[in-house]
């Protein structure tokens, strides 16, 4: 049994945020979720999908963020409680929806997560997903420990069916791939029976239909919610004190940032002069609980990641008691003792909390810290990102690089996301030249296909990986075609979707519960819309070389090379070697080599290393994994490829 | 359920690797073994680059008291674990300090700087030195090497988690492993797993 169903209330486990989140759902009886993989949320519907049939829960990966939100507003809908999950910059693309949702109202209760990534560790933004909630007024929660993800994301069910609206909740990277101790609440019989009501009046909130209009009179029953949300924040046993009863200063802050603050005034150890106020109920603010703190203080400062969303909310409400409590001096984001971008620290925090109240704090000798940085910078080389050993996109973008060098007129390539967008770095040979959203190659490349009305003669490529290709690329390859662009669209197909741990996409016949389901065949899907298809093994470079040759050659609107290969790390190749490989040192060239060892400067496969004392290359044989690809790229045939039985 | 006392409390350990070696796994292992013992638990973890060669690290943080961040502030680790021996110079700069204390795997694995000749790697010499100067202590060890000859150079995290054990400043025993491994595996596996457990332990030791 998986440790996330222990029925005992008060059991106690180390869970990871997103864990705790999943617990928080079966404690409220959750029994629909949707979501689209992406760093840091997977694990939420991951863990879901593995405990689906034990508590009879409805599990899916769906298309994309959107279509997900929308699956699970079905089930509120239909009086089931309903949980989304997805990382920040999906909530852009369910946003359309979601601007509409709320003015509909919910009937089960119906939680999106939201997980943020500030800093940008696993994303290629650091986007705010908080902003959503203001701008589209619905409650907002955001957890500051583990114990709080679970309880919280339990609470949020039992606020959206008392509100009947949706709930928010925000974790960030820190939190949901954190990890701490958990004590259980119960797990409760579920028995919901599904049923859409429509009969009623056409107004009435169970039993209407459910769209967003009268405009007017939808948008004033979410504003009373909103009200109504206010008035319970006051009471929320999530928005905490401690510290003195008149602090020098008050630090207002939510998230793993709470955390940061509790440590920060640890270890600087003015328990006796700094206040933290820890808001879990984070929009609405609890108007007379923070104007009760900021009473007692002249100087405020907000702790929190991203942009100053708290901390403008906090100042809205400073501005319109200013006549009961007084002007306060604020520190944060704006005023700037706080960095305004990247991910928050104890360390930050300690440098604002002395910076206000006049501490000299060092943790260590000026010697001591300059000679550790001396060694590390000296002795411990940067570890850039690279593909896997074996990685087919390492053989994917070594052709089409080639292709473009050998084409000679510029050519470029537009990247989209996922693994394959470190190919913007040495590992992929630097072949991308644009990456944004899910699905922005494509159009990027659609509309570049279009400009040789002003002269522009470079050949165009896009490429996408399979799951972004059903997520977002669908309607940019739409729009090429239709609009006769003259682009060629690279799908790197390895079989799931690598990047977050293989979630099943559209494309495979199996969804995330084991079971088959009908794949939705790429291929035919690029036919249909008009475009030529051509498949290829990316692992036989010479094939997929001359294949990207002759698509720059074809004028005939968009051409698309779908490139078949596992990932690396996928369970269809892991711990298998195709090829035992070695290199035979009578015939490599060393130093003389391409301008200077070809393999380990220029194709850079962390199987194949560098032996300084001989000069030659060689195989690392506990990372290759045996793919045989090296051996073709060598220009010598030094590196030999002997297949395993 | 009583615990016993901490060296310092929080207790901050920077387990720290490249993708791929499975730090993760250590981390848990740790970390499990002492929510088992009724300790408050927090690891931070960075994930991104957990498969793709970058450098990876996780935080531990050991208390008796309550939930700590899961960032350790700079100057603050007392143990660091590393499975490769710069990630523990790199853990150094920021989250060393002259009480600090180093464990560290000798089996090098290759920036991709290194391996196209942009960077250098130090040679075991210079790594001792630099341990001797910013530790209080500081142990090197064979793990995949050992590991190797166990049939799988994963086992080197095990076998850290086993020298970690015989460093004897967080409250865990063999039975202790036995106990929270048994959860996720059984059989032969558990086998080799405890082998390299005290493998590590001796190595230690030695
Ligand atoms: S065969 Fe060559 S390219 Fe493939 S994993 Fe091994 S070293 Fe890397
Ligand atoms: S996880 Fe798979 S797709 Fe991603 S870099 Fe590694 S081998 Fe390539």
């Amino acid at each position: 049994m998986s440790h996330l169903l222990d029925p005992k209330a008060g059991a106690t486990y180390l869970l990871m945020g997103n864990e705790a989140i999943v617990r928080g759902a079966l404690e409220a009886g959750v029994n629909v979720a949707s979501g689209y993989p992406g760093t840091p949320s997977s694990e939420i519907i991951e863990n879901l999908s593995r405990i689906a049939k034990e508590r009879n829960i409805y599990v899916e990966w769906s298309v994309n963020e959107k279509v997900a939100l929308e699956v699970a507003a079905a089930a509120s809908f239909a009086g089931l409680r309903s949980l989304c999950a997805m990382k920040q910059n999906g909530v852009n693309v369910a946003s359309d929806f979601l601007l509409h949702l709320v003015y509909s109202g919910t009937r089960g209760g119906i939680v999106l997560v939201s997980c943020d990534d500030p800093g940008a560790l696993s994303s290629v933004n650091e986007g705010e997903s908080r902003y959503f909630a203001r701008q589209l007024e619905m409650p907002l929660l955001e957890p500051g420990n583990f114990q709080e993800a679970k309880d919280m994301t339990k609470w949020a069910f039992e606020l959206s069916e008392q509100l009947k609206q949706i709930v928010m909740l925000r974790s960030v990277t820190r939190m949901s791939h954190a990890s701490g101790n958990v004590s259980y609440g119960a797990l409760p019989e579920t028995k919901r029976k599904a049923e859409f009501k429509f009969k009623g009046f056409i107004l009435d909130p169970e039993e209407g239909i459910i769209t967003s209009a009268p405009v007017e009179w939808r948008h004033k029953e979410q504003q009373d919610k909103i009200r109504k949300a206010k008035e319970i924040f006051e009471e929320s046993p999530f928005n905490t004190y401690e510290g003195p009863d008149k602090p020098e200063l008050l630090i207002i802050t939510s998230s793993a940032c709470y955390l940061y603050s509790k440590e920060a005034v640890e270890v600087l150890n003015v328990q006796d002069r700094v206040g933290i106020l820890k808001l879990g109920t984070t929009w609405p603010l609890p108007p007379k609980l923070v104007t009760h703190y900021l009473a007692r203080t002249e100087q405020v400062m907000i702790v929190e990641e991203v942009i100053p969303f708290m901390e403008e909310n906090v100042k809205v409400l400073a501005a319109e008691k200013a006549g009961e409590i007084g002007a306060k001096k604020f520190f944060g984001k704006n005023e700037g003792v706080l960095p305004s971008v990247g991910e928050m620290n104890p360390d930050f925090v300690i440098s604002a909390i002395s910076s206000i109240l006049g501490i000299d704090y060092s943790p260590v000798s000026k010697e001591y810290d300059q000679s550790a940085k001396l060694s590390a910078f000296v002795h411990a080389p940067a570890r850039d990102q690279v593909f896997c050993p074996g990685c087919p996109h390492r053989a994917s973008f070594f052709a089409i690089r080639r292709a473009i060098e050998l084409d000679g007129r510029n050519g470029f390539v537009c990247g989209d996301i996922g693994c394959y967008t470190m190919a913007v770095r040495p590992t992929g040979f630097e072949t991308l030249k644009t990456v944004h959203s899910m699905g922005s190659g494509m159009g990027l490349a659609s509309g570049f296909g279009k400009l040789g009305l002003f002269g522009m003669d470079q050949p165009t490529f896009a490429v996408c990986g399979d799951s972004t290709f059903y997520h977002a690329v669908i309607p940019a390859l739409i729009n090429a075609v239709h609009n006769k662009s003259n682009v060629t669209l690279v799908i790197l197909d390895n079989g799931g979707t690598a990047m977050t741990g293989f979630q099943p996409h559209p494309g495979q016949d199996f969804n995330v519960m084991g079971e088959s389901m009908p794949a939705i065949d790429m291929a035919r899907i690029c036919e249909a819309i008009g475009a030529r298809v051509e498949k290829r093994n990316p692992l036989d470079l010479e094939d997929t070389l001359h294949t990207l040759l002759e698509m720059m050659e074809d004028k005939n609107g968009v051409k698309v090379l779908i490139l078949s290969q596992y990932c690396a790390l996928s369970p269809q190749r892991r711990g298998k070697k195709d090829y035992e490989l070695s290199v035979d040192e009578t015939v490599c060239l060393g130093e003389e080599c391409g301008c200077g060892r070809f393999c380990t400067r220029i194709f850079r496969c962390p199987g194949l290393v560098w032996n300084k004392e001989k000069a030659k290359a060689e195989i690392d044989q506990v990372i290759c994994v045996g793919c045989g690809v090296c051996a073709d790229i060598c220009p010598r045939g030094a590196i030999k490829r002997k297949e395993v039985a | 359920m009583t615990t016993s006392k901490l060296p310092k409390d929080p207790y901050s350990i920077v387990i720290t690797g490249v993708g791929g070696q499975g730090n993760v796994m250590a981390s848990r292992v740790l970390a499990n073994m002492l929510v088992k013992k009724g300790y408050y638990v927090t690891i931070g973890e960075t994930f991104g680059a957990s498969q793709r060669g970058g450098s990876v690290m996780s935080h531990i943080r050991v208390s008796n008291l309550s939930a700590w961040s899961p960032q350790i502030p700079a100057g603050k680790a007392h143990l660091v674990v590393a499975l490769e021996p710069i990630e523990a110079i790199r853990v150094l700069a920021r989250y060393g300090n002259p009480d600090i204390k180093v464990l560290s795997n000798l089996r090098p694995i290759y920036p991709a700087g290194v391996i196209a000749g942009e960077a250098s790697y130090p040679n075991e010499q210079e790594i001792r030195t630099i341990l001797e100067k910013h530790t209080s202590k500081y142990w090197l060890i064979k793990a995949t090497e050992e590991a190797v000859k166990l049939g799988n150079p994963i086992l080197a995290n095990v076998m850290m988690v086993g020298a970690t054990c015989a460093i004897g400043d967080l409250p865990f025993d063999r039975n202790d492993f036995i106990d929270a491994m048994s959860q996720v595996l059984s059989g032969d596996k558990m086998e080799t797993n405890i082998k390299a457990f005290e493998l590590g332990f001796s190595l230690l030791m030695k």
